[in-house]
């Protein structure tokens, strides 16, 4: 236990750093969070319930947990493939790609729900025939679908890039001469490697696909009981003046959240043991 | 590069990922360049010159700007209490950083409206002091640093976590103090990724809608953001305007990020 | 400047890493603290410097009689050569090595015009003439390793202190480097001490070695005096290559190498010499080394000259005799 250090700060210096800090991340973080919870509350436990128990609420659930099912699983699928190809091979293209990739994180939420209103709505390229053919797709749940997929597109492959880089792949073709084939590689060898990291990434993914507001704003179409999705339910309960019921249902997202940090600490201090143990 | 490969699957990850990145990004965004590209001049000019399209787009880029630039300062403080500093809480912190990468943007949005807002909860404190903390342009700069900090945490923490104590040592024993050895050697070090944080909360800010549009309060020409007017114009069944909005705020944010890339790579020491 | 360490202790937690230290280390040497990793000799090298403080009410550092156990690092006067070196890399090689004298308050500052002179002054002395615009990252092992150096020289430190300074250098460079380093200190007469695990290093380089082991100092002497008459067992097989014969009665005796006499078997004197088989032999180079395993069972390593090996005609297979005892 050394008494001074020549790399570190004398203690006032030290103490009023860590105050600072400490009073941004309040600040910025904590008191939000805490903002959540006790508005919600700020009624009393029976209309918290209520507000999570009324029938537009539990549609809106509905419709936010199906649009995650559907769009989570494309983007793993996406995310893994993504990554095979970009880590395992150098070809022609590949930082490209990867540009490709990031390309979503650019673009306003707005700006996705725009251009499939542009390709789908009613005034869109296939708009008339979409009409012609009685097929909707804006104001309806496979624009959001749509529009989930392309703001949660870069999240697994974002989180599988980097780790399945920094391991290299040593290990498969060390299974290629053992005499694996395909699949087996990826079950046996790879996925084994990844699976916290991929986790993680699904989660965040997940996360995102239920909280996303701006892109199933513009493509939704705000029908009550109908496309609302949470966070949009959340909008119109507020701008109601339907407060506590709005952040009752905040809740629900803001625990998801917390969730998804949880599950992201663990997973850190998971691979962090094993990549340690690894040296 | 010899065609053949060890590995199996590269055919079908790569087709996959480029039809899926096609069929999902692409095309759509493709479409939107299209469509603003059929525009003319004069319909380009007419549509955002207008005085509520130069209000908003003043509006956003400029607390960005700001955002990212407060943000820049507060994540270099609150990285460098993480990595350096040991004390109660601190993994905890750690763990809460991301947080506004997972709450949702329309949760994080009426949050800050219930904190910030005249009769919230420092809202209230705030407005006894003379300041309005929402419905104007500080509100929506609220909103973008929150969004926008823990971008720039995320990316200096690697670096500063691995740029070990023995360049700072090293100033020391040649007889730098405190304050020179960070301003003269930690600090510069710092800088990439600082730009690289700087950036990316700058980029993530403008297209940043969710956590604004409560706090701002949207009045016309005064507190609305660019992609709140492309919700307009869309509800108007302007799809020109919301396009020709969209195309320039892309053209800005991609180019932003182009030339931060250029940058980077000059100034990118980290090469040895 | 000679240095003096009174009894130094150093703990970190519930590890000791220096147990109660003293050494004496006089004007104008070279010391070599040799030890293997964990025995402390960063760490008393770093207290030297100022970068780890001894715990407290332990013990003293001086300077030329001067306790300097309370200064800091910065006003020491140390010139402190890193293991990786250490360089700013975000400064070009003049700017590393000016930065000691950049950082002076303003009132002790030499001028830009005397600052560029020392530079270039201090590059025509580690032979780094003309590399002054270039970034470390474009410089080899050896280059780096000898700007850190000029950069530690730069502020006229009172004392150099090198932590394993040839540790991450190819074989060759090292090599190179070891014989210039003799030479530089021999031009400056600089007070030196320098941390190593190598022991070839030590005893080819130091005027004087300091072995340590377990926090504690083993052995302090010449290079000559710790080789030839180790005070340990440790101290033995820690300096070069050593047999280790175990006799009847289970006291060990050690004998290196070249020490070893041999002959003919039919020569054998039984009094002082044992039989055996050589084993395996290696004579490439003028040193030809045997493994000959004894007929009672241990094996010995010998080192003899390739003439003699030429002249005995000695051949795999061959039974030899070996002289054990004097």
């Amino acid at each position: 236990m050394s008494v001074r250090n020549v790399t570190a700060e004398s203690a006032p210096v030290r103490w009023l750093l860590i105050s600072a800090a400490i009073g941004v991340l309040g600040l910025f973080l904590l008191l939000p969070l805490a903002a959540v919870f006790v508005e919600a509350l700020r009624k009393g436990w029976e209309v918290f319930l209520a507000s999570l128990h009324d029938e537009a609420a539990l549609s809106a659930v509905k419709l936010t947990l199906m649009a995650a099912l559907v769009s989570v699983p494309l983007n793993t699928l996406f995310g893994i493939s993504a990554a095979w190809a970009i880590t395992k091979f150098r070809f022609k293209g590949r930082s490209l790609l990867l540009a490709l990739i990031d390309l979503p994180f650019a673009v306003s939420p707005v700006i996705a729900g725009l251009v499939f209103v542009l390709l789908f709505g009613a005034k869109g390229w296939f708009g008339p025939w979409l009409s012609e053919h009685d097929i909707k797709i804006i104001f309806a749940f496979p624009g959001i679908i749509i529009a989930t997929i392309f703001i949660t597109f870069p999240f697994v492959a974002r989180e599988l890039i980097p780790l399945m880089e920094s391991q290299g792949s040593d290990q498969e073709e060390a299974a290629v001469t053992l005499g694996a084939r395909g699949w087996q590689i990826f079950w046996r060898v790879t996925l084994p490697n990844i699976k916290w990291g991929l986790l993680y990434g699904v989660l965040l993914c997940n996360a995102r696909a239920m909280g996303e507001f701006g892109a199933v704003s513009v493509v939704s179409g705000h029908i009550r009981g109908k496309t609302n999705t949470l966070p949009l339910h959340i909008e119109v309960l507020y701008n109601e003046y339907q407060f506590s019921a709005a952040f009752a249902c905040a809740t629900l997202l803001a625990l998801l959240a917390l969730f998804t940090l949880g599950i992201k600490s663990v997973v850190e201090q998971l691979s962090g043991h094993s990549s340690s143990a690894k040296h | 590069m010899s065609k053949r490969r060890v590995i199996p699957g590269f055919g079908m990850s790569l087709g996959f990922s480029i039809t899926w990145l096609s069929l999902i990004i692409l095309i759509p965004l493709a479409a939107l360049f299209i469509k603003a590209a059929g525009l003319g001049w004069e319909e380009w000019r007419e549509l955002l010159g207008s005085p509520q399209v130069i209000a908003a787009a003043k509006l956003t880029f400029g607390a960005s700007a700001a955002a990212a630039t407060v943000s820049a300062v507060l994540g270099l403080l609150v990285t460098w209490v993480l990595v350096r500093y040991e004390f109660p809480g601190r993994r905890l912190l750690d763990a809460m950083i991301d947080l506004p990468f997972a709450l949702p943007t329309a949760v994080a949005g009426i949050t800050l409206c219930a904190i910030y807002a005249p009769n919230g909860w420092l809202g209230e404190i705030l407005a006894s002091l003379g300041i309005q903390a929402a419905y104007n342009w500080l509100g929506v700069f609220i909103a973008l640093t929150f969004i926008g900090f823990p971008f720039v945490v995320r990316t200096l923490q690697p670096v500063m976590a691995d740029m070990g104590k023995e360049i700072e040592e090293a100033a020391a024993t040649l007889g730098a103090g405190r304050w020179t050895v960070f301003r003269r050697v930690v600090f510069p070090l710092l800088v990439p990724a600082l730009i690289t944080g700087f950036t990316l909360a700058f980029a993530r800010a403008i297209g940043e809608y969710g956590s604004v549009i409560f706090i701002s309060g949207n009045l016309p020409m005064k507190t609305e953001i660019l992609p709140h007017l492309i919700i307009i114009q869309l509800e108007q069944y302007n799809y020109e305007a919301a396009a020709a909005i969209a195309t320039g705020m892309l053209v800005v944010s991609f180019s932003l990020l182009f030339l931060i890339n250029l940058l980077q790579r000059r100034i990118d020491w980290q090469n040895r | 400047m000679s240095i003096s360490i009174q009894s130094i202790r150093k703990t970190f937690g519930s590890y000791t890493a220096l147990e109660d230290i003293s050494l004496e280390i006089p004007n104008g040497s070279l010391t070599a603290l040799l030890g293997p990793s964990g025995s402390g000799k960063t760490t008393l090298l770093r207290i030297v410097a100022g970068l780890e403080f001894a715990d407290p009410g332990s013990g003293k550092i001086l300077f030329h009689g001067e306790d300097v156990s309370e200064i800091s690092t910065g006003k020491r006067g140390v010139g402190f050569v890193f293991q990786h070196y250490a360089l700013f890399r975000h400064m070009t090689v003049a700017e590393n090595i000016a930065f000691g004298l950049s950082v002076l308050p303003s009132g002790k500052r030499p001028s830009k015009h005397e600052i560029r002179d020392r530079v270039k002054e201090l590059l025509g002395l580690v032979k780094l003439e003309g590399l002054d615009k270039r970034r470390p990252h474009e410089l080899s092992g050896g280059q780096r390793q000898r700007v850190a150096l000029a950069r530690a020289l730069a502020i006229r430190p009172k004392v150099l202190l090198l932590d394993e300074p040839f540790g991450a250098l190819d074989a060759q460079v090292r090599k190179d480097l070891r014989r210039w380093l003799r030479q530089f200190h021999d031009e400056i007469g600089l007070t030196t001490i320098f941390v190593t695990h190598d022991q070839e290093e030590a005893l080819e380089l130091a005027d004087e070695v300091v072995v340590m082991r377990n926090a504690r100092i083993e052995q302090i002497g010449s290079p000559q005096a710790v080789y030839d008459t180790p005070r340990s067992p440790f101290v033995y097989e820690f300096l070069g290559n050593v047999n280790k014969l175990t006799d009847t009665s289970g006291s060990h005796q050690y004998i290196r190498p070249h020490e070893v006499e041999i002959r003919f078997a039919a020569e054998c004197d039984p009094s002082t010499d044992e039989l055996g088989t050589i084993q395996h032999l290696f004579s490439a180079g003028p040193v030809a080394s045997l493994s000959i395993r004894l007929d009672n069972g241990s094996f010995l390593d010998v080192e003899i000259s390739r003439k003699i090996l030429d002249e005995m005609c000695l051949d795999q297979k061959d039974r030899i005799a070996v002289k054990v005892r004097s």
